[in-house]
């Protein structure tokens, strides 16, 4: 699995990437969190409004922080 | 409701007597905060369940069909709801221009949002009355549409950065939330906004409430009432550098209403102070050339200048 957090460090990106990491800990799954903070690989994916979620080369959420219960979902 | 907890707080549990200067006075602060919260909590969270139905590529898809003029207003109100904080700001302004959004369309949408939210909307009315947040959102609304169009003939779509036109978006589907997430979000968005501004809200009624008949009330007319004409060019020269969000304004907007600085002459100071600061300046290097954002500037200072003698002389 290949997840990357999107966003130029503001503070809900910082959030997003904990939660990740969190939620990859419960699941007992390894997986590389890598962090995007450049515009235009942020814009390939189509992201306008950061923090998103790219999980597999599909964005699962953008524009907002999902809740665990989500982020569970998309990395389960 | 908020007059019974009021009473309560102030009479029964901390036990004042009644009528006293110092009694009345903690009365009407715990009152006018009560009230300011409420409304703010009630206010954002409304506001947050309409935007989530306005996320970006809406906005985006919205936008790109529109040509001047309507687009410019479209653009601005759509700023007022339109999620994205300043470190949205870039990707909301390449996202915006690639898909063909006139320039000056883009600057109606990045400068009404900031500037016109309902943070500041419902400090204006719950401190100074819903006439003067109704001022305040038109002229902002105003300042925006005729600031982008003004932008737009300047013909300057040549001073953006170049790797702007060379990105391109894909196409996104547009996320459909249920409305568990809807309230999710609200209520996420509600939360983190009085975290920021619960002690901006404080500062600013107990400012008014300390300062009220204390410095002599005609200092500031003398110097920035109506009749001087410097006034409101100062007011946003020096709003200019000064960075704040709308609600960290209202503190210093309240000291300065309450001692007597006219009606425009405040306000230009607001918008200065929320819709041009050099952090902006910084964040929006990245997408503009030096000379797009003195254009930028400029256009914005004399806006809303305009809009401060307009106020001045009609109010």
């Amino acid at each position: 699995m290949e997840i990357k957090v999107l966003g130029a460090g503001c503070a809900k990106c910082n959030q997003l990437e904990g939660l990740v990491k969190q939620t990859l800990q419960e699941l007992g799954k390894e997986a590389k969190v890598e962090k995007v903070t450049d515009f235009p690989t942020i814009m390939s994916f189509g992201v306008m409004a950061t923090p998103a979620l790219v999980v597999d080369g599909k964005v699962k959420v953008s524009g907002r922080l999902p809740s665990a219960a989500e982020v569970k979902g998309f990395l389960g | 409701m908020f007059e019974w907890i009021a009473d309560l707080v102030v009479y029964q549990w901390i036990g004042l007597t009644k009528g006293e200067h110092l009694t009345e006075a903690l009365h009407f602060f715990i009152y006018d905060v009560m009230k300011i919260l409420f409304l703010l909590t009630v206010i954002i969270y409304t506001v947050s369940i309409i935007r989530s139905f306005f996320p970006p590529e809406r906005t985006k898809k919205i936008l790109s069909h529109k040509r001047e003029f309507v687009g410019n207003i479209v653009a601005a109100l759509l700023g007022v709801v339109t999620p994205f904080c300043s470190c949205s700001a870039v990707p909301m302004f390449i996202g915006l221009v690639e898909s063909g959004v006139p320039l000056g369309v883009t600057f109606s949408f990045l400068i009404s949002s900031p500037m016109v939210n309902e943070v500041a909307l419902v400090m204006l009315f719950g401190l100074f009355g819903w006439k003067i947040a109704a001022i305040y959102m038109a002229t902002g609304l105003t300042v925006a549409v005729v600031g982008g169009m003004m932008i737009g003939r300047a013909k300057m779509e040549d001073q953006v950065a170049e790797y702007v036109y060379q990105i391109k978006l894909p196409d996104t589907e547009i996320e459909s939330l249920t409305w568990q997430q809807r309230h999710d979000y609200a209520l996420q968005y509600t939360k983190d906004i009085l975290k920021k501004v619960w002690i901006y809200v404080i500062v600013a009624i107990a400012i008014g409430g300390l300062i009220h008949g204390y410095a002599p009330e005609d200092f500031l007319v003398r110097y920035a009432g109506p009749d001087n004409l410097f006034a409101v060019p100062l007011a946003v020269l020096i709003g200019i550098p000064l960075y704040s969000n709308a609600a960290g304004t209202i503190p210093i907007v309240h000291v300065l209403m309450e001692k007597g600085m006219a009606m425009g002459t405040v306000l230009a100071f607001m918008m200065a102070v929320t819709a041009l600061s050099v952090p902006e300046m910084i964040i929006l290097k990245q997408v503009l050339k030096p000379k797009l954002i003195g254009v930028f500037v400029g256009i914005m200072a004399v806006t809303i200048t305009f809009v401060g003698y307009l106020f001045n002389a009609i109010l």
